[in-house]
């Protein structure tokens, strides 16, 4: 393991340098990620590490690609998606158009996943779909819609369990150990970098998940980025997070209401 | 036991396990006394879909409360903290917990070196590592580093685990301070913080 006073060290400079502020993640992850790297990619010395990533601006996103934690899977927690496809979709059904943000979407398997069950609930051609991220490269994936066949038995029992009745392999074309997803899933798909640290609101939405991305920062930039979502939700709107994150600690409970088990809260006034 | 071994000031006792862990946890945890002046954080390995049961099973048994983990949850003594499935569980500087979905590590998430290691690097000599019965080598480098950092490392004795592949790896691989039958684990744990 890398030393508490060389991440210290890292966060800094990667701020001065470049201007991507990791100063409020949590440490006990982060420091396992950039340690990782650091081995990885084969230094022995502090210094070599951080004087390449202070010199070469593709070595530091290569870095900060590699940090991010990206693992996601197609429908994860099918109940959460069971209750998303029951509860909520039939009442955003009742909109003129309903805009969603996936925010932290990772390589967008979470984005698809939605894309199959507004088809399936016969909304797509009346949404769109916001997927960001802070790593550029996983988006380059996300757009591509493209996914490891090996994956896809597992997505197909997690589709089912999340109440799916569909041949799931109507979805994707199968190729050389890839699932290539349909075109008409992506159509209503806009993908962009975007940096919860640093951007702000970008519009207006009526639903918005950011699942497993809060558990990567302390308490206060979590504070912040609720407040950022809340300032993105029409009234009314979702507000869905990870099964192990909380909006608890950091906005009044007067204005969000806790929709069934699930970590999915209306917004019910301004 | 070696007497100078003992921790006068252990806040934290994390206890790994695997295939036929729970069967010594429900002999171990019921009889823990709800005055401990520590905290019991368990690190085992299932199945994504008995998420809950797990959890219900420890509450319904113990007579310590045990702690819903979300994220960043505070860490206090008297209280149980088992890991979620599918998270890898961390230790921050300020006493909290926080969950990480990185790759899983020894094809575990959660992974029990990742949460002992973390957990070592924060409490150091006030650490206690148990590592129960299990069929994976998980483990074994966690209980490594927390006597590293100069906390004390506990291995069920593999003639009492239901599966002994995990504590004999750990025998074979480090030289553990104790190595002790399910029942005396409970002992010693009753031990913990008394003069
Ligand atoms: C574990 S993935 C979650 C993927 C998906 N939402 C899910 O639950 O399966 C976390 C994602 O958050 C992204 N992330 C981390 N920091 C971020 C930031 N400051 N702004 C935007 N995204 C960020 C990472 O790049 C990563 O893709």
């Amino acid at each position: 393991m890398i030393e508490d006073i060389e991440l210290e060290t890292l966060i800094n400079d990667v701020y001065e340098y470049y201007g991507f502020d990791f100063g409020s993640y949590s440490r006990a992850s982060l420091k396992r990620r950039v340690s990782r790297v650091f081995y990885l990619d084969g230094f022995k010395h502090f210094h070599d590490f951080l004087s390449k990533v202070r010199t070469d601006p593709e070595y530091c996103k290569r870095m900060i690609d590699e940090i991010t934690v990206n693992v996601t899977e197609m429908f994860r927690d099918p109940s959460f998606y069971l209750t998303l496809r029951k509860e909520i979709l039939p009442l955003l059904g009742t909109k003129p158009f309903i805009r969603i943000w996936h925010a932290g979407c990772s390589t967008g398997e979470e984005v698809y996943s939605m894309a199959i069950m507004l088809k399936e609930a016969g909304l797509l051609h009346k949404s769109i779909l916001y997927a960001t991220d802070i790593n550029a490269s996983v988006l380059e994936t996300a757009k591509s819609g493209i996914f490891p066949l090996r994956m896809i038995k597992d997505y197909a029992d997690n589709y089912r369990d999340s109440g799916g009745q569909q041949d799931f392999s109507d979805y994707y074309i199968a190729n050389y150990g890839f699932a290539k997803f349909n075109d008409n899933l992506s159509e209503k798909m806009v993908f962009s970098q975007h940096n919860l640290v640093s951007d702000t609101s970008f519009n207006e939405f009526d639903l918005i998940l950011c699942r497993n991305v809060l558990i990567y920062f302390d308490n206060n930039l979590q504070k912040r980025v609720i407040n950022l979502f809340d300032d993105s939700l029409a009234v009314l709107g979702f507000l869905a997070l990870g099964t192990k994150e909380t909006i608890k600690y950091s906005i009044s409970q007067t204005k969000y209401k806790q929709f069934a088990k699930e970590k999915i809260w209306r917004k019910i006034k301004e | 036991m070696e007497e100078n071994k003992r921790i006068k000031d252990c806040k934290v006792v994390i206890i790994g396990g695997s295939a036929g862990s729970l069967q010594a946890l429900l002999q171990i945890l019921p009889f823990v006394e709800k005055t401990i002046s520590f905290a019991i954080v368990i690190v085992v390995h299932r199945k994504n879909t008995d998420e809950q049961t797990l959890e219900d099973l420890i509450a319904l048994k113990a007579k310590l409360k045990v702690k819903e983990v979300e994220d960043k949850v505070k860490l206090e003594a008297g209280f149980i903290y088992i890991a979620p499935s599918n998270y890898h569980l961390l230790f921050e500087k300020n006493e909290t917990l926080s969950l990480d979905t990185s790759e899983k590590i020894n094809y575990s998430r959660p992974s029990i070196d990742v949460s002992f290691e973390s957990a070592a690097e924060i409490y150091t000599n006030h650490l206690i590592g148990i590592l129960l019965s299990g069929s994976n080598s998980d483990g074994t480098v966690g209980l490594k580093a927390i006597q590293a950092a100069g906390g004390i490392s506990v291995v069920q004795n593999p003639l009492s685990a239901d599966m002994p592949y995990m504590p004999n790896n750990a025998i074979l691989h480090t030289t553990p301070d104790f190595v002790l039958k399910t029942e005396e684990i409970l002992e010693f744990i009753k031990e913990i913080n008394q003069e």
